[in-house]
């Protein structure tokens, strides 16, 4: 067990399972345990479970039930949406390009690079500003007849900037072109209305909001073409194959109604203390600099960057002290090499190298923040 | 309360998971960390101990010990300290003991400054050694109890200044004990096979890494006697160790031996076992572990190679941190490029790094 006095200040990377969520899963490991595919009354009641968390989801979602698929998790998603869409749109309409901006997550970001190599996809960057942002002009500009998929992230799980989404859609659908987002790291707490964000595709995660790790759920618009990338049986109306994971899928349906209902009494939660790191950790640490948006990003997201400290340092020395920080994604392999996304949006290697996100969520209170901010001048100073 | 705190350099192999585990046991606040070192691209598979594997098995240790873990990543201090020199001094004629320049550059350097930089009071590692400590405040580096294990020779570089940070919690007990101690603790790697070969090669060898890292490396020239005579050509001093046999690419009816690289007229010297060996070598770079050289001349045991029976000699301290030692009969595998270490009884005394000897 982790240390009593640790302060855990990275929810973006990972969220408790909420007891609600978890007192929902239980009895579909051993009471409630049938095959939704088996024809006899213990698949019906596991069928009738999996459709009433498909039916919940889609109700949040505002779209069909048909629509919602159940995937191992937001990485997952990412894949079949780019996957299945970029060669769905190439058997259809012989489609060829994909657009991405360069800050996204890698499971997007690395599934284009692959389509690219392995599958002679043509990828194009959209641009992204300084704050990691990308606009629907800068898609308007680079859309092309034979574009297959647009993903742009909701989002962003290093820096927190949220995309202009629903602007961004209306591009694309007034063109006919697929459009993807990547709303895992946004689902916890900004609303997720599949046709207000015109969206053609959304993939979320479970774990970011309080629901079980590896479950992801994959919104995919009828009619869009798509091609599926897991066979075999015909679970998830035949678009991802293999047995429903149905303790999960409760979990997933119960977190995300949670996080629907609760958004605004979450959001008011973190949102004083996320401004009262911002204005802190700027005003009292020199040679300071927030990354990201000052205000489109999401309510529980503050990063930040030092110039001349080694953020893998900056991150063992929190520890040590009891606070439980990322450096932006999850890599503990001490890998000094600057993130992709900061470089991207112009920061020098200098100023990269020493990055922070401080994420909060459900058990932080302004106690942490305040010894955190106590904590943390220090350990910079120490650190230069 | 916790007692002090300590970092343990782990390695996810049996020593130091057993080291990290007595720690725990002893009472301190206990902390592993473990070094990415530097591979060679597309072989960092191989690298003994640390692989993503070695990472994971030492991950698993110290989540079941509970103590926080981090990897710190020193593959380019690794480099240019470790392996360039490495490949440098092939390239000179020398045979190098790159695990004592780790020892003395990045273990007991980068990684002790961070250890000391989170408010630790000592840095363990899984060495078999033991210290002791005189009444004068000295530090003593002494012999493990395990004289199989015995890695006193590669930790001759310590100073005091790192001496007093460092706890080597393995040195009074045998590897069969701490084989036994892991199995106790019930610690994942208790059965974990022994890593020996050098870190950074992997299961490659050191004569095609070099072919690789440095294409100067293959620079033939010929193969003289002791006379001067010229009997046939080598491939590159690089690939030629003291005191070698097999290999040298010369037909002869009697054996021959690597006597000599002169580096100069690029040439490999050979010869019969009876021209084979010195009775004197000349040391650079010597550290003494009480801080300063002996006043005088001493007859010591000196260690020539790792796995070298010691054989005792006369260690004079000379200007410049050099140390001449005489034997009292010749020996056969003097090799420039690997460390002297001198031993009174079970103490290492000091040591350096055997010099070229001009020769005449």
């Amino acid at each position: 067990m982790m240390s009593n006095n640790l302060s855990y200040f990275d929810y973006a990377a990972t969220t408790p399972v909420d007891q609600r969520v978890l007192d929902t899963m239980l009895p579909f490991f051993r009471e409630n345990f049938g095959n939704p595919s088996s024809i006899h009354q213990y698949g019906q009641h596991a069928e009738g479970a999996v459709e009433n968390a498909r039916a919940s989801i889609a109700h949040y979602l505002n779209c069909r039930p048909g629509e919602v698929i159940f995937t191992s998790g937001g990485t997952e998603s990412d894949n079949l949406a780019l996957r299945g869409v970029a060669f769905g749109m190439r058997q259809q309409r012989g489609s060829n390009h994909i657009l991405i901006p360069p800050a996204e997550h890698h499971a997007v970001l690395r599934t284009a690079h692959h389509l690219a190599k392995y599958h002679s996809f043509d990828l194009e960057y959209l641009p992204v500003n300084e704050y990691g942002l990308t606009t629907a002009n800068d898609v308007a500009e680079r859309l092309r007849p034979t574009t297959a998929i647009v993903s742009v992230m909701y989002a962003n799980n290093e820096i927190g900037t949220i995309n202009p989404i629903a602007e961004i859609g209306a591009v694309c659908r007034n063109n006919g072109i697929p459009f993807h987002t990547d709303a895992v790291q946004a689902a916890a707490y900004l609303p997720v209305d599949c046709q207000s964000l015109n969206v053609d595709l959304l993939s979320l995660g479970s774990h970011k909001f309080y629901g079980p790790k590896g479950m992801g759920v994959l919104y995919v618009r009828k009619g869009v073409p798509f091609i599926p990338q897991q066979t075999g049986g015909s679970q998830e109306m035949g678009l991802r194959a293999g047995t429903s994971n149905l303790p999960y899928i409760a979990g997933f349906a119960r977190a995300f109604e949670l996080a629907h209902i609760e958004r605004e009494l979450r959001t008011e939660i973190v949102r004083p203390l996320r401004d009262r790191l911002i204005g802190r950790i700027l005003e009292e640490i020199p040679q300071s600099q927030l990354t990201g948006h000052p205000h489109l990003r999401l309510p529980n997201h503050a990063s930040f960057v030092f110039e001349g400290v080694n953020g893998n340092d900056l991150l063992m020395h929190l520890d040590l002290a009891g606070f439980a920080c990322s450096s932006g994604s999850a890599c503990k392999t001490g890998n000094p090499e600057p993130s992709e996304v900061l470089t991207t949006i112009g920061l020098s290697r200098d100023w990269a190298l020493g990055s922070l996100r401080l994420t909060l969520g459900s058990e932080s209170n302004l106690a942490q923040v305040d010894q955190l901010l106590e904590c943390l001048p220090h350990i910079i100073q120490g650190l230069r | 309360m916790a007692g002090p705190r300590v970092v343990v350099a782990m390695s996810g192999g049996v020593d130091s998971s057993v080291a990290a585990a007595l720690l725990v046991q002893q009472g301190y606040e206990v902390i592993g960390m473990m070094m990415r070192l530097w591979s060679e691209p597309g072989n960092e598979e191989q690298n003994r101990c640390c692989t993503p594997d070695a990472l994971a098995q030492a991950r698993r240790v110290a989540a079941q010990l509970n103590i926080p873990f981090y990897a710190v990543d020193a593959r380019s201090v690794f480099y240019d300290a470790v392996v360039t020199n490495f490949i440098s001094d092939y390239a000179q004629g020398l045979t190098p003991n790159p695990c004592i320049n780790c020892n003395r550059k990045i273990r007991w350097s980068f990684l002790l400054q961070r250890a000391l930089s989170i408010g630790a009071e000592f840095m363990a590692t899984g060495h078999y050694v033991r210290l002791t400590k005189s009444e004068d405040g000295l530090i003593h580096l002494g012999k493990a109890v395990d004289l199989n294990k015995d890695q006193s020779y590669v930790l001759h570089v310590l100073t005091q200044a790192q001496l007093k940070h460092a706890l080597f919690p393995l040195g009074e007990y045998t590897k069969p004990q701490v084989r036994q101690l892991a199995r106790d603790f019930a610690l994942p790697v208790a059965e974990r096979a022994e890593s020996q070969d050098l870190c950074f090669l992997g299961e490659g060898d050191y004569r095609a890494f070099l072919e690789r890292t440095n294409p100067n490396i293959k620079n033939p020239g010929p193969i003289l006697t002791s006379n001067g005579t010229r009997i046939g050509e080598h491939t590159g001093l690089s690939f030629y160790t003291i005191g070698q046999r097999k290999g040298i690419p010369v037909n002869s009816s009697v054996p021959l031996y690597v006597l000599h690289k002169d580096i100069q007229q690029n040439a490999l010297i050979v010869g019969e076992l009876a021209e084979l060996g010195r009775n004197q070598l000349r040391a650079g770079e010597v550290n003494w572990i009480a801080g300063s050289a002996p006043i005088e001349a001493k007859r010591l045991a000196v260690k020539i190679r790792y796995k070298a029976q010691p054989v005792e000699g006369l260690v004079t301290p000379l200007q410049d941190q050099t140390a001449l030692v005489q034997f009292d009969e010749n020996l056969r595998d003097i090799t420039p490029g690997q460390a002297a270490v001198f031993y009174d009884q079970d103490k290492v005394v000091g040591g350096g790094i055997i010099l070229p000897e001009l020769h005449v």
